[in-house]
């Protein structure tokens, strides 16, 4: 559904080096790397966001409908939640329902600075879930939250990427446990300027932390 | 800078302007000069006025003027702003017209104006117009320049409409900024459009201001500023604050957890 043909892009210095991809329906990527290593400039990039990357790098984006979870909750901090989610296009019924699946049910009318920072994530991913998305984009989503409230936001993920099997997912983390509930592909992306060192599909618990000390012993033998 | 200074409580109102009143009151009846009236001869006035229709009369076509001329100066002055905020090369396109603008006394607009398209109410308007244009878009473009850049991100992903965008995320982050613009505006073109009546027009508080003048009926000339005084404040009162609270109700300090 999306082919990515990134030919480096110039910064005062390149971030983005030759990135090369495919990205199919029901595909759950994480992407891992260093940080600082452009996770999110190449998310920013699949977006749309970067006007250094020309539409052309990115094969088949205006056929999609794109969910953007970004690590600030980028709600309007002017309008209610309810506001925020009709403005992307869901009725009030729709706009009801999406809070009470992210677990917001009676917060229709709050302003998006009077929830916590869990809570105001989640009201962003109800809001990436307007736009019935068929590209699930996600920037750290369980940065600064704690441990508790990151698992309960990683089985919501979960349970809404069971319920819509054919959308595609890009989640930008640090953590290979995220991984393993989460994907069923891993890039990894590294040096400078970041090229996607590995492009490969992962299945069950463990593996990306195998697949990551793998690397990186290779890297050290190198 | 003490953070008290800007608003004192409301009762040194109550204090200092009734002082000033009594005050007035005794010099005046000291004086006994036509030239001073007392506070009743004033008073006096403005109820023959308004009785008469007079001062309902000259307040209205003022009033109507400042209407015209303030939204026609927001929307160009908000227009341009935002332009120049957004882009450089409007920026020093309008930058140094801005500055020819801004130093170019009221006064000469006024007369321009009237030397060219004659003595009519057209005229008059665009003279305050072109005066006010250039503060609004100064600040404006400060506003512009400060929009938050994730923001506007985040409405390109979920490809808001152009009428979306201005609306519901410029506007919001605008407004501070369109409230001092209004603020200083309003402040600004009452007293151009007293000078444009005063030059060129048979009506209006500042027709009336210069036949008082004229035959040196300084009681009349108070009256009028009062009532004008009066209409300033209530405008503030009873529109902007009610204005600037409704459109801040989303800063409460409240927060909820779950």
């Amino acid at each position: 559904m999306l082919e990515l043909q990134i030919e480096g892009r110039d910064f005062c210095r390149p971030v983005l080096g030759q990135v090369r991809a495919t990205v199919g329906a029901g595909d759950r990527i994480c992407l891992l790397g260093p940080s600082g290593i452009g996770k999110t400039t190449l998310l920013n990039a699949i977006a749309g966001l970067d006007v250094s990357v020309p539409d052309s790098a990115v094969i088949g984006r205006e056929n999609h409908r794109v969910g953007y979870l970004f690590q600030e909750h980028r709600l309007l901090p002017w309008r209610t939640l309810k506001a925020n989610l009709k403005l992307v296009g869901a009725t009030r019924g729709e706009a009801q329902e999406l809070l009470a699946q992210v677990g917001l049910n009676g917060y229709g009318d709050y302003f998006p600075d009077q929830l916590s920072l869990g809570m105001a994530r989640r009201a962003a991913l109800a809001r990436c879930l307007a736009v019935k998305p068929d590209l699930l984009l996600l920037d750290e989503p369980f940065a600064s939250l704690d441990p508790v409230m990151a698992d309960e936001l990683k089985q919501l993920i979960a349970r809404i990427l069971d319920a819509h099997p054919a959308m595609a997912m890009i989640c930008v983390t640090h953590d290979a446990n995220d991984a393993d509930i989460l994907a069923n592909r891993l890039w990894y992306l590294d040096g400078r300027p970041a090229k996607l060192k590995w492009d490969k599909p992962v299945d069950g618990k463990g593996v990306v932390q195998g697949l990551l000390n793998k690397l990186r012993t290779r890297e050290c033998t190198d | 800078m003490n953070g008290n200074a800007g608003h004192p409580p409301a009762w040194c109102y109550w204090v200092v302007l009734p002082m000033l009143v009594v005050i007035w009151g005794v010099i005046a009846s000291t004086l006994q000069s036509p030239l001073l009236p007392t506070p009743v001869e004033v008073l006096d006035a403005l109820v023959r006025e308004s009785g008469s229709g007079a001062l309902w009369h000259h307040l209205g076509a003022t009033l109507a003027r400042v209407a015209v001329a303030f939204v026609l100066a927001m929307l160009l002055g908000t227009f341009i702003g935002i332009a120049m905020g957004r882009s450089t090369a409007t920026n020093a396109l309008f930058d140094p017209l801005l500055v020819l603008l801004l130093n170019l006394p009221a006064l000469v607009t006024i007369i321009l104006m009237y030397v060219w398209f004659g003595l009519v109410e057209v005229a008059a308007v665009m003279a305050v117009v072109i005066n006010k244009v250039p503060n609004v878009a100064v600040t404006v473009r400060e506003g512009a320049r400060s929009l938050d850049r994730r923001l506007e991100d985040m409405a390109t992903v979920y490809q808001f409409s152009r009428w979306q965008r201005l609306r519901d995320v410029w506007l919001p982050q605008l407004f501070p900024y369109l409230m001092a613009a209004t603020r200083g505006g309003l402040a600004l073109i009452w007293k151009i459009v007293l000078v444009v009546e005063l030059l060129g027009r048979s009506s209006g508080v500042g027709f009336q201001l210069h036949m008082a003048f004229q035959v040196f009926d300084v009681a009349s000339i108070l009256a009028y500023s009062l009532a004008f005084i009066a209409v300033v404040q209530l405008i503030e009162l009873a529109v902007l604050q009610p204005l600037e609270r409704r459109a801040n109700r989303w800063r409460q300090p409240e927060v909820a957890h779950a």
